[in-house]
């Protein structure tokens, strides 16, 4: 890779190799603690419930510990860059709308239903990385989204969440 | 010969009017699942399970639901060589090795040569797949019932040791992502002592994590975030297909025959293996290009070379399921999911399943015969409108995409919380294969956790917590070996290099 797009990266692959590593430590050690206290041994009627887990949590914590280590060892490959500026900025261009979708339909205050938020992603994603007019957008949006409801709730008949719109039209 | 007594009934429970509807449905959703970025077989079967749950509630209604499913498979199969080779983008991991000459043929202008030899050649190798599993299957079944908890434990972990000495990545990282899905898979109640497990009091833990939102989560959101990484823009081949190209094609197969064979038989010894279609591609690919009198020319677009890894992918793909449904060890993150399918309909695969449910178990694999025919026949005469869906504008096919993986993540448990496990899952997916950690170990112990752990309880419970239960009888010890010589291959191969290395630098095919 050219320098240029060296000095945009965030962070290199070696960095991001040791904060894995860190995380599977973690999770590895939250495994390992709770089988302790749910009990890791042998119990008065057989293996306890803590048992099996226990043993998982060891060979996480031993594996994610050579993974660091090979991941501190220098040399070429840790010097690549992970993710470069660029491609974070299209990874998050559409990751950050689809969590503020994901969060219209699943949050414990007012859920604005599937379908509502879908036709809502679906626009927005087709306006701004796509350019399109609305009369195009309205079409694929509401189109996509309707034929998923019949789809779902009449011909499959599995309910998924509904917002505001669909109890006017008398859908529960 | 009973199995084609048992066959022929096969044929007659899935010959039915509505059975091949669903086949020609499975197998069109499945190549457009297979062409579109994101979405690929594993995934694309994860999200329409759900909506198979009222059909198998029915009475014979689990064979239509299991035929819906595997065409959808098949679909995804054949549907992953259409990317390969006009777009040069593999739709599955086990396609890398058709792009190899697949795309440089379609640059020449015979796009129509390499798809049609890409399907004759994958229906070719899930043919001889199938017949494998026909009279293997039953034998494999009949002889896994003498299996008690340690011998299921140790096929577990034969499985598990395949992944590790097998993966081409670091092991350690292969072991790391493995041992994730296996706690996981303990979150929630325990079902031996109903004690809460690593839930560290958040009550929505207390189900567990389910392996199909992991699935929606690490391969679709995770894959379109790569491909969104790559920019927003497809180019590919025109996709033209007449019969006359059909036709010379096919006068020209038949000269490859000995790869084809080959090839085959890569696919089904390394299709019963674990994560084997992606190793026995590359094996096949490699094996013809060393062995074909024209060779030296691979990789600028040979026929030949569309053949060998085509064949053996799809016919490891195939014989993925012989393990599945004898054993009830999945060999791939796909036949895992269809193995999860089985278990929310009611259906415990394993041997027993041959002996409780014919009707199921040979409708399921007389469906496989038909299944490759109509998809076989679908492909060859529809590639060019497939083709066009790649076509559409990223901008539209995105959102869309992402839409579905969210349905399909609520509608598993008609859960809100699980949509945002899988984004969270999606996020995860996205930096283990930046990080080249291997997803698919942990889609596999997420599925087998549950089952891998009772076999070990029970194992140990029968042997007062003494190890060497597992190594009590010859047959037991057997598998155990097998195992562990998998487990240490990647230490044992350095080893010999080592020994060989003075020698020559013939050592890499060891």
């Amino acid at each position: 890779m050219d320098e240029a797009r060296q000095e945009k990266a965030v962070g290199s692959l070696r960095l991001w190799e040791i904060v894995a590593a860190l995380l599977f430590l973690a999770a590895g050690a939250l495994v390992v603690y709770d089988s302790r206290r749910l009990g890791s041994t042998w119990g008065s009627d057989g293996p306890e419930a803590g048992y099996f887990p226990f043993y998982i949590g060891v060979i996480i914590c031993i594996a994610s510990v050579i993974n660091l280590i090979s991941a501190l060892k220098p040399g070429a490959a840790g010097d690549k860059p992970f993710v470069t500026w660029e491609q974070l900025k299209m990874v998050l261009i559409v990751m950050v709308p689809y969590a503020v979708y994901v969060a219209l339909i699943a949050n414990p205050l007012y859920s604005l239903g599937i379908y509502e938020a879908s036709v809502i992603f679906i626009a927005v994603f087709m306006r701004y990385l796509g350019k399109y007019t609305w009369l195009k957008i309205g079409a694929v949006s509401v189109g996509t989204v309707a034929a998923f409801f019949v789809m779902f709730e009449i011909w499959f008949k599995v309910p998924l969440p509904k917002g505001p719109i669909e109890a006017l039209l008398g859908f529960q | 010969m009973q199995e084609i007594q048992s066959l022929i009934g096969g044929f007659q429970v899935a010959l039915s009017w509505f059975n091949l509807m669903l086949m020609l449905a499975g197998i069109i959703l499945g190549v457009i699942i297979g062409v579109l970025p994101g979405l690929g077989g594993a995934n694309g079967v994860a999200i329409l399970l759900p909506l198979t749950f009222s059909m198998a509630s029915q009475p014979g209604g689990t064979t239509s639901a299991i035929i819906l499913l595997s065409c959808i498979y098949w679909g995804a199969l054949f549907g992953g060589a259409i990317t390969s080779i006009l777009f040069n983008i593999p739709g599955e991991p086990w396609s890398v090795a058709t792009t190899f000459d697949g795309y440089p043929l379609a640059q020449k202008g015979r796009p129509g040569a390499a798809l049609t030899a890409a399907f004759t050649s994958s229906f070719v190798g899930a043919l001889v797949a199938v017949l494998l599993i026909t009279f293997m299957a039953p034998l494999v079944a009949k002889f896994a019932l003498r299996f008690g908890p340690p011998e299921f434990f140790a096929v577990y972990l034969l499985t598990f040791c395949a992944f590790v000495g097998m993966s081409k990545g670091s092991p350690f990282k292969t072991i790391a992502s493995m041992m994730l899905g296996f706690a996981l898979a303990a979150v929630g109640t325990d079902t031996v002592t109903g004690q809460l497990r690593l839930t560290y009091g958040f009550m929505e833990l207390l189900r567990g994590f389910d392996f199909l939102i992991a699935v929606i989560g690490l391969f679709g959101i995770g894959e379109i975030l790569l491909t969104i990484e790559e920019g927003l823009e497809f180019k590919g081949a025109k996709a033209k297909l007449d019969m006359r190209v059909v036709l010379d094609t096919w006068k020209e197969l038949p000269r490859y025959w000995l790869t084809s064979v080959r090839s085959s038989i890569v696919g089904c010894l390394m299709g019963i293996v674990p994560g084997g279609a992606t190793p026995a591609s590359f094996m096949s690919y490699g094996l013809a290009k060393k062995m074909s009198p024209d060779g030296p020319k691979f990789g600028t677009g040979m026929v030949e070379g569309v053949v060998a890894p085509e064949t053996a992918a799809h016919a490891a793909g195939t014989s993925a399921l012989l393990p599945m449904l004898t054993l009830g060890v999945p060999g791939s993150p796909t036949a895992a999911v269809l193995l999860g399918g089985l278990l929310i309909w009611g259906l415990q695969p394993g041997p027993l399943l041959f002996v409780e449910k014919p009707d199921f178990v040979w409708g399921l694999i007389a469906s496989m015969y038909l299944g490759n025919i109509v998809g076989l026949i679908v492909v060859l005469t529809c590639v060019p409108l497939f083709a066009a869906i790649l076509r559409v504008p990223f901008a539209i096919i995105a959102p869309v995409i992402l839409v579905i993986c969210a349905i399909g993540a609520y509608t598993v448990h008609s859960s809100m919380f699980d949509v945002w496990m899988m984004l969270v899952f999606g996020v995860m997916g996205y930096a283990f294969k930046k990080l080249d950690y291997p997803m698919a170990p942990l889609v596999l112990a997420l599925v087998l956790g549950d089952s891998a752990e009772n076999a070990f309880r029970q194992a140990m419970l029968g042997s007062q917590g003494d190890l060497r239960a597992f190594f009590s009888n010859a047959l037991v010890g057997t598998i155990t070996g097998l195992a562990l010589l998998l487990l240490f291959w990647p230490l044992i191969s350095k080893g010999l290099e080592i020994v060989r290395g003075r020698n020559g630098s013939n050592g890499q095919g060891a």
